[in-house]
């Protein structure tokens, strides 16, 4: 029986390690600036991770294959030792923290860093099922907003006020957002009903975007492309619909892009 | 003159209805939320696999399940918000019913005393009342399938607005999602009755001789979730009667200014949906540790019964509960990483989660240390206990990946989270159930259960978990966000499909193997060996009264423990195990 | 430790005269009473419930406190004037408690009954007295969803209130139980011995004065806190 379970649990460990090693299923391809960092620190974590897994799966295994009842002789009896114990925290106390502060510089970069000055602002704004982005225009000035001029049929979904000049040259389309590439964005992220969730798998970098308030995202994106935006928090019935899409492109064609949707 | 004495004569009740239902005896109210936890999880079981086939299937049309499910599955094809609507309940029952009801109410209730050589917990009118507490609240949560809208869609987080706003934000979010606030509700007093009778028996019913240090794990596992369960519901059902409010009485404390739901501009103002994060986490990481605790308890118990060799570091042992219940208040915060709370407080909250690691990580350690030079006897009990163990493994290796701020800026809401709490907090601490129940079954009922029915459930339970959660960690890899109706709107998830028809596949064979438990567990009752006294030659003080133990436990008897709780294959004793009752030996231990 | 081997294997971990002859005891039906816990015990559990409810309210604080600070809605109401008289008389029946307890040490059980009698008053003018705030507010116009403060006003009072509710049926039994053994018409429901008795008023004394610290610390939090 030892040595069934044993290999029961070397076999799901070896399935479980063809899983992620394989290749198979990879993770989307990678296409921001702060992805790099995100992407090595998840692979130094993995790496960990991976092999503490099967460490711990592997002696488990040994256990229960060498100690059973078969083996001659009575067991050892031992109510533990403080110095192996020690060993063994300390060790594992020191990689658990080395983790969690090597994966902070990550963190900052997205979080605490300010977005340089010239950063391309885009006002994301979620709603049942879907994402208003809007740019300020050539004036760079968000225009004023009013809840009660907002109206889904009539083409206004974020209620824009059109005695505002600011709000006139207001760029506004629904789940197209086009970047410039390799140019730091700053994306304001709104909502006007229940929390969404802003989630580009490719940029590694998700964020809620919660109703009365703003949350903000930074990053540069490297790579020209068409790439996916899911909606990543529940938001009701239609929550597997709420897709867009992040469009990097060179800088040419994002100002023709803006140009073929000022009003 | 003085008036004369009353009796006060305790004798058992005779009745049926205060025997078995209204009774006040542990082990029956122990019993009842066994059975209440095991209706639970077979439904919450049956919803999981609703789910699984709308996601392995999504355009196919179910004419059988049409014709049960007429308004879920209008046309045929299932719905998205029935879908949704089965994974709040799913996450909500399997939470509250299943993994908070068995492991304390079931196995703590009827143990607990027995254990400490008690009678019975300290209040056993409390206890009755915190069952039927419980069992009133599955009752109003089931009433949620059956209401105009059917059953809510907001998840068993509930986030507001989505659960703040009713009907038009959409479906089952009238009567339905109240209904599951006010189950909520009265399932959070019922645990604090608990909690509050789990401690104070605990700390006074110990029979003599048995000091804090002489208990077995499984008692201190308890007592710290009860501790946990104390400070951690209230705090819950505040935030759901301030949710109740926000839905019924205008008030806004979750609801923000401006809202325009369904086209309609909704007039509340000022409040902050982060702040329900707050109070739900809050409670919702401790209620992770109170699911999971007693199966580590239960684990460190059996593992060392069946290696016959002590729990290695008993003393690091229990200190790594203490730690690890302690740090469970501390780290709320990192189920809300990308929720907008500030990022300070998220480098804060990802260094403490990962220092939960520490303390996990010497169970881990002592349990294999436990294993090392034993004698194992590989009963149904110690596979399912070997089976915990190397799910904790799994599962709790990838808290590392999550804990992380950083890398939650991809995993958040992931299928990877999903495949994490599954292994840990959902299977692990179901097998820690499973191997409960064949460990102590024949003390419940007398009887043994078949050993080779408990063996099949194992390898197909092992292999079926493994084979379900493991693709979903992938599936997380790939960026798939949970809570989706289906995945076929993306093209990252392009080659999401044929995982997922995996995973519905292994789970269909796996929920197959539960009805051998089912089977094994009624018809060990009435068929099953006669069980003796002590089957597993183990040695704390539930095995030391006859099985099924009468009415009062140890029939009149005052224990009187001399050993501590594990002491198996002591040198120079006349058998390898001594029981705690067992009289003072003259051997050296070492 | 010096101790000797036990004499016979086969009794190995079994008390002496174990198992009992009556066979009949072998499934639940044995005639065993189950001893009562220790005094310590109740106090021990009322702490917990008290620990409980603490938590409770320091969630509410702690939303009261986040909610104030969130937006700009927060009109504080005006404070109702009875809730002086409701607060002074609450404090009195705490007052009156310990009275109570003090003349029950003492023996004197007639005045421990008369001082209960008035607690329960007491705190039954508490109740009516906070459900006359709430009409006077409702007369102004003022209702729970009116503004943030109000909102927290209905709610805090009302949760305190509930408790309090909770702890007068408590002390209304307490108060009927010893009037009852005093005119010794209680025989067939059970009688307190003098130990009982003092546990059942510690017990509610404790509750009692929570209940009444709790109170003050709204009151101060609705109304002073800003």
């Amino acid at each position: 029986m030892g040595a069934t379970v044993a290999i029961l649990i070397w076999a799901v460990t070896a399935a479980t390690l063809w899983m992620f090693l394989s290749g198979r299923w990879p993770m989307p391809e990678l296409i921001s600036l702060h992805g790099q960092g995100w992407d090595s620190q998840y692979l130094m974590t993995i790496i960990i991770v991976g092999i503490a897994f099967t460490l711990a799966q592997i002696g488990l295994g040994w256990c229960v294959f060498k100690f059973t009842d078969k083996k001659p002789g009575p067991a050892t009896y031992t109510e533990g030792s403080a110095k192996v114990e020690t060993t063994w925290t300390l060790i594992t106390a020191a990689v658990f923290v080395m983790l969690g502060i090597t994966g902070q510089r990550v963190w900052a970069h997205f979080h605490l860093t300010d977005p340089p000055r010239d950063a391309l602002m885009i006002e994301v704004t979620g709603q049942q099922f879907a994402w208003n982005v809007r740019y300020p225009g050539p004036d760079g000035v968000f225009g004023r907003t009013d809840v009660k001029l907002v109206d889904d049929a009539a083409g206004n979904p974020l209620g824009l006020d059109d005695k505002d000049p600011a709000a006139r040259d207001d760029v506004v389309t629904q789940n197209q957002v086009a970047v410039p590439v390799n140019r730091p964005i700053r994306l304001i992220l709104k909502s006007k009903d229940v929390t969404h969730n802003f989630f580009v798998p490719h940029a590694r970098m998700k964020q809620d975007a919660v109703p009365g308030l703003a949350t903000f995202m930074h990053f540069t994106l490297t790579k020209p492309g068409k790439y996916e935006v899911a909606c990543a928090e529940l938001c009701g019935q239609l929550h597997w619909q709420m897709k867009a899409f992040i469009n990097v492109m060179s800088d040419e064609e994002f100002q023709n892009w803006l140009k073929e949707r000022a009003p | 003159m003085e008036p004369t004495t009353t009796i006060h004569h305790h004798a058992p009740p005779s009745s049926f209805i205060r025997k078995y239902i209204f009774s006040t005896d542990h082990k029956i109210i122990g019993l009842q939320y066994y059975f209440l936890a095991l209706v639970a999880a077979f439904i919450g079981m049956g919803l999981s696999l609703l789910m699984r086939i709308k996601l392995a299937w999504p355009t196919e049309t179910w004419p059988t399940l049409a014709a049960l499910f007429p308004e879920g599955f209008a046309g045929g094809q299932m719905k998205p918000e029935f879908y949704l609507a089965m994974l709040t309940m799913h996450g909500t029952i399997m939470v509250f019913f299943v993994l908070t009801t068995a492991p304390q109410g079931g196995f703590g209730n009827y143990f607990l005393p027995m254990q400490i050589g008690a009678a019975d917990m300290a209040f056993p009118v409390l206890n009755m009342l915190s069952f039927w507490f419980t069992f009133v609240g599955f009752v109003v949560l089931m009433a949620a399938f059956f209401v105009t809208g059917g059953a809510p869609i907001s998840g068993w987080t509930g986030y507001p607005p989505l659960s703040a706003l009713g009907q038009i934000a959409g479906p089952g979010l009238g009567l339905g999602q109240d209904l599951w606030v006010i189950s909520i509700a009265i399932f959070c007093v019922a645990s604090l009755l608990g909690a509050l009778n789990f401690i104070s028996t605990m700390l006074n019913m110990r029979t003599k001789g048995l000091d804090l240090f002489k208990l077995p794990l499984t008692c201190w596992a308890w007592f710290t979730t009860a501790v946990l369960a104390l400070l951690a519901f209230p705090v819950l059902l505040a935030g759901g009667v301030l949710l109740l409010l926000d839905r019924n009485a205008g008030s806004s404390f979750f609801l923000p200014e401006g809202l325009i739901v369904s086209g309609k501009v909704i007039n509340r103002s000022g409040g902050s949906p982060i702040l329900w994060q707050h109070l739900f986490w809050y409670f919702g990481h401790p209620e992770v540790y109170i699911a999971i605790l007693p199966g580590m308890g239960a684990t460190s118990q059996i593992l060392a019964t069946f290696a016959r060799k002590p729990v290695y570091g008993y003393r690091a042992m229990v200190i790594a509960i203490f730690a690890i219940g302690l740090l469970g208040f501390f780290v709320w915060g990192h189920h809300m990483f990308v929720s907008g709370m500030s990022p300070f407080s998220g480098l804060a909250f990802s260094v403490i989660t990962l220092t939960i690691g520490i303390p996990s990580a010497i169970k881990t350690f002592n349990w294999l240390g436990t294993l090392w030079g034993g004698r194992i006897r590989f009963t149904s009990a110690m596979l399912f206990s070997i089976g915990f163990v190397s799910l904790f493994v799994s599962g709790g290796v990838t808290g590392m990946v999550l804990g992380q701020s950083s890398l939650d800026l991809f995993y958040h809401d992931t299928y990877f989270v999903v495949g994490h709490f599954h292994m840990i907090m959902g299977v692990a601490a179901i097998f820690a159930m499973f191997a409960g129940t064949y460990y102590w079954f024949p003390k419940m009922f007398g009887r043994m259960m078949h050993e080779g029915l408990g063996r099949l459930h194992f390898w197909l339970s092992f292999i079926g978990v493994y084979a379900i959660f493991v693709p979903m960690h992938i599936l997380g890899v790939m960026g798939h966000p949970r809570r989706y109706a289906q995945s076929t709107a993306y093209e990252f998830l392009g080659s999401a499909l044929p995982l997922h028809e995996f995973i519905t596949v292994a789970a269909i064979i796996m929920a197959l193997g539960q009805f051998i438990f089912l089977f094994n567990l009624f018809w060990s009752m009435k068929k099953g060996a006669k069980a003796p006294d002590n089957p597993w030659e183990a040695t704390t003080l539930e095995w030391a009264t006859s099985s099924p133990p009468p009415f009062d436990n140890f029939g009149g008897r005052q224990l009187v423990v001399h050993h501590g709780p594990y002491e198996y294959s002591v040198p120079g004793a006349p058998k390898d195990y001594i029981m705690q009752t067992d009289p003072p030996l003259a051997v050296a231990k070492h | 430790m010096v101790a000797t081997l036990p004499p016979k294997p086969e009794t190995y971990g079994r008390a002496p005269g174990w198992p009992p002859d009556d066979g009949g005891n072998r499934d639940n039906g044995g005639g065993f009473d189950k001893p009562s816990p220790p005094p310590s015990a109740y106090r021990l559990g009322m702490g917990l419930a008290l620990v409980s409810i603490f938590m409770l309210f320091v969630a509410f604080t702690s939303a009261y406190v986040i909610r104030q600070g969130q937006g700009q809605d927060w009109q504080p109401i005006n404070l109702p004037v009875v809730l002086w008289l409701t607060t002074a008389l609450l404090l009195l029946s705490s007052v009156t408690l310990e009275r109570a307890r003090q003349r029950l040490r003492h023996g004197d059980e007639l005045m421990c009954n008369r001082w209960l009698t008035a607690t329960t008053l007491l705190g039954l003018g508490f109740l009516i007295g906070q459900f006359v705030a709430w009409r006077q507010l409702a007369a102004d116009g003022i209702y729970i969803n009116t503004n943030p403060h109000s909102s927290f006003f209905y709610m805090l009072t009302a949760a305190h209130g509930l408790h309090l509710a909770g702890g007068l049926v408590g002390l209304g039994y307490i108060t009927v139980k010893m009037w009852r053994q005093s005119y010794q018409l209680a025989l067939a429901a059970g009688l307190w011995t003098h130990p009982k008795k003092e546990l059942a008023i510690d017990l509610m004394s404790l509750y009692w004065h929570f209940m009444d610290g709790l109170w003050v610390y709204l009151f101060v939090l609705l109304f002073a806190w800003t």
